[in-house]
């Protein structure tokens, strides 16, 4: 009997194994911070990947997924380790992820090098938009100089004069004050890059700004120094007197700290949680539902790329040796993106509306972002002329 | 002239924030000979502790006093616990031990609270800013902080330098042995000691969390510049920890504040830009060196205590 039931499963073992040897799977290499306070940004953008491989159940362009997810840390000499990792011993089909200009900066060489087809889902440092665009590597995210830019064109809006501008000293930092000075039309009083990611007290900087009388702050502080920046300014007593004006900085995860600090204050950004398509809709309602909080703009663009993704190996039909295929595919963007859909510029970097946005508290005392108004249609960036792909 | 008082107050301010880390770090250091590099963790838990209880008790005043006693009684545990072993061996060994503790309770308070850091919020009536002097205003927190620091640094001199028991800690500083000998509990007194160190580290956490941050690591950073005062200010003296303090925030301060302008009149705009970012970050460790040179063993040498 028992041996009967051994030939068995040997049996069906032997007809299994070359039907399972034939199953390809797609094994995709994820890039983001796991430790320290912005795992809090890598856990969002995992979520929002996990879900969207829900809802394409489970499979990328007809093939099962493998994901493999590694902490960068925050520092650029881990990122790039952590990408050849992946890339070398892994043999990643996609590498997706990235939330830092810096760290993605110094992984860039060997993902263009190795020719990988890469889908960065945050960082968007000027470079990669310009001469070291690449024609396996797309961005689901923006140039770092868009978003400012916008609330720079709403600041001329509102009639603001003067402006006080900070933010971190890294690469992404320098880009963000670059990409306000591109529209606002007023006169820069002063600006300050201060120490990163380790300098959390801001009242030596808030006090300069003070003495500047400016109309109004800008700031980019992401993460974790966005919660510290806006309850500082708060606290220095600023907030009635000097109107601030964010980048990147009030998001749906310093939300739920920032609470009240947070009202008023707004801020740019390309997706809202409330944007009105039906992706965008099932993507939030199916967040919440899982993960018991509200998606941020991190999660959003990581979710597009599983999409992006999923549009290119489909058009493949599954064959992932046919880089130039998907690669043709992605550049037609060709997905229900839940920010509504968008073109790529010829830096694969795409070209997008953003949205200007504030905070609300709702009945109930929870906290959200809204979208205001549109405050520039279909912009791209301004590097796409030094990138050599046409 | 105004501008200048403010970022004086800002620089005593970060000051004083440095002295509560400092004090507790140079009383372990100096009377127990204990390298600890956990205390960083300590002003971790002390912040989160504050941010939990003053969640369920709706107070921040009751929250931080609950988390004051609860960083004391977290100390005195993990001396009695994990830092005896390392009494009287070499430095590298408490190094070794101690960093093996900054792991440990990252990872706990990853399992305990989650990765995403809370929120410690002040009462309204904290939450702006108060007319210190006619057009200058300040955040009445950071004053409050300045004065709470005043208050316990007095309250440490006269304990150590005042009381029996401070004197019984400064002869164990000198010569444990003897004390031993002549019939007090030195291990008690340690476990005090040890305690004592971990509720000042614990009120640095929690009088700087609604300012700065309650979040896994955030000891970590802070710890440097509190072993920088230590050492400037001379290692095991309470009145070398506060001078220093004051000295380091106040160089820090200044070096954001006025460094990059004197360079900017001086300099063309892009060679200041690039110099004065670099040099205000190094402003401290420039000032760790000339006194280093000046004095190897800090400002007040422990043998003046």
């Amino acid at each position: 009997m028992i041996k009967a039931l051994l030939m068995g499963t040997t049996a069906l073992a032997l007809v299994a194994g070359p039907a399972m040897a034939q199953q390809k799977t797609i094994k995709i290499g994820f890039i983001s911070t796991f430790s320290g306070p912005a795992a809090a940004i890598g856990n969002d953008m995992r979520n929002s990947f996990e879900l969207a491989l829900d809802h394409l159940g489970r499979k990328l362009g007809g093939l099962p997924v493998e994901v493999v997810y590694e902490d960068d840390e925050i520092k650029p000499e881990v990122g790039v380790q952590k990408t050849q990792k992946l890339i070398e011993s892994d043999k990643a089909d996609f590498i997706v992820g990235y939330i830092w200009s810096n760290v993605m900066l110094a992984s860039l060489k060997p993902l263009v090098d190795s020719k990988t087809m890469t889908v960065i889902t945050n960082a968007g440092a000027s470079q990669l938009a310009g001469d070291q665009c690449s024609p396996y590597v797309f961005s689901t995210s923006w140039n770092n100089d868009q978003t400012p830019a916008a609330i720079g064109t709403y600041m001329n809006q509102k009639g603001v004069k003067t402006a006080f501008l900070m933010g971190p000293n890294y690469a992404a930092g320098k880009d963000m004050l670059n990409g306000v000075q591109t529209t606002f039309k007023g006169k820069i009083v002063g600006q300050e890059l201060t120490r990163w990611p380790d300098q959390l007290d801001f009242s030596a900087e808030l006090s300069k700004a003070r003495a500047a009388k400016p109309d109004a702050i800008f700031a980019f502080y992401p993460g974790g120094a966005g919660i510290q920046f806006v309850t500082q300014y708060a606290q220095s007593g600023l907030k009635g007197q000097i109107p601030l004006y964010t980048a990147f900085t009030i998001d749906d995860l310093s939300l739920p700290r920032l609470k009240d600090l947070a009202i008023g204050v707004p801020g740019a950004q390309e997706w809202v949680n409330d944007l009105p398509n039906d992706a965008n809709k099932k993507f939030v309602a199916d967040y919440k539902a899982k993960y018991k909080s509200s998606p941020s703009f991190y999660g959003a663009q990581t979710y597009d790329a599983a999409s992006l993704i999923n549009s290119a190996v489909t058009a493949v039909k599954g064959d992932l040796s046919n880089k130039e295929g998907m690669r043709k595919e992605m550049e037609k963007a060709d997905f229900k993106s839940v920010r509504g859909n968008f073109k790529f510029g010829n830096n694969h970097i795409p070209i997008q509306n953003f949205y200007l946005q504030d905070a609300e508290k709702a009945a109930d005392g929870s906290y959200a972002l809204h979208t205001v108004s549109l405050i520039v249609k279909d912009d791209q960036d301004k590097f796409h002329n030094q990138c050599p792909m046409k | 002239m105004l501008y200048f008082i403010e970022q004086c107050l800002n620089g005593i301010q970060l000051g004083m924030l440095l002295f509560l880390l400092a004090a507790g770090l140079t009383l372990i250091f100096g009377i127990m000979d204990l390298v600890n590099l956990a205390h960083g963790s300590l002003y971790m838990l002390g912040a989160y502790f504050a941010a939990t209880f003053a969640d369920w008790t709706g107070s921040f005043v009751l929250g931080a006093m609950l988390a004051l006693a609860a960083s004391l009684v977290a100390g005195m545990a993990l001396e009695v616990i994990a830092i005896r072993p390392l009494y009287g061996r070499s430095h590298l060994d408490h190094v070794l031990g101690t960093f093996g503790l900054l792991l440990f309770f990252n990872e706990l308070v990853r399992l305990i609270w989650g990765p995403a850091g809370m929120t410690l919020s002040l009462p309204s009536e904290m939450l702006n800013a108060v007319q210190v002097l006619p057009g200058l205003y300040y955040p009445i927190y950071r004053l409050v902080i300045i004065g709470v620091t005043i208050a316990v640094a007095l309250l440490i001199y006269v304990f150590v330098m005042r009381t029996r028991l401070g004197m019984l800690i400064r002869a164990g500083a000198s010569n444990r042995e003897m004390v031993g000998a002549l019939g007090v509990n030195i291990k008690l007194l340690y476990t005090l000691v040890f305690g004592l160190g971990a509720a000042l580290a614990g009120l640095a956490g929690l009088m700087q969390a609604p300012i700065l941050t309650v979040q896994i690591g955030m000891g970590e950073n802070i710890l440097i510049l509190a072993f920088l005062v230590v050492t400037i200010g001379g290692i095991g003296s309470i009145r070398g920890a506060f001078v220093a303090s004051l000295l380091v925030g106040l160089v820090d301060t200044f070096g954001r504040a006025f460094v990059p302008d004197l360079l900017h009149q001086h300099l063309s705009e892009a060679a200041a830009a690039s110099l004065s970012r670099g040099l205000s970050s190094m402003m401290i460790y420039l000032l760790m060196a000339v006194v280093l040179v000046v004095r190897p063993e800090g400002l007040f040498p422990a043998a003046t205590r």
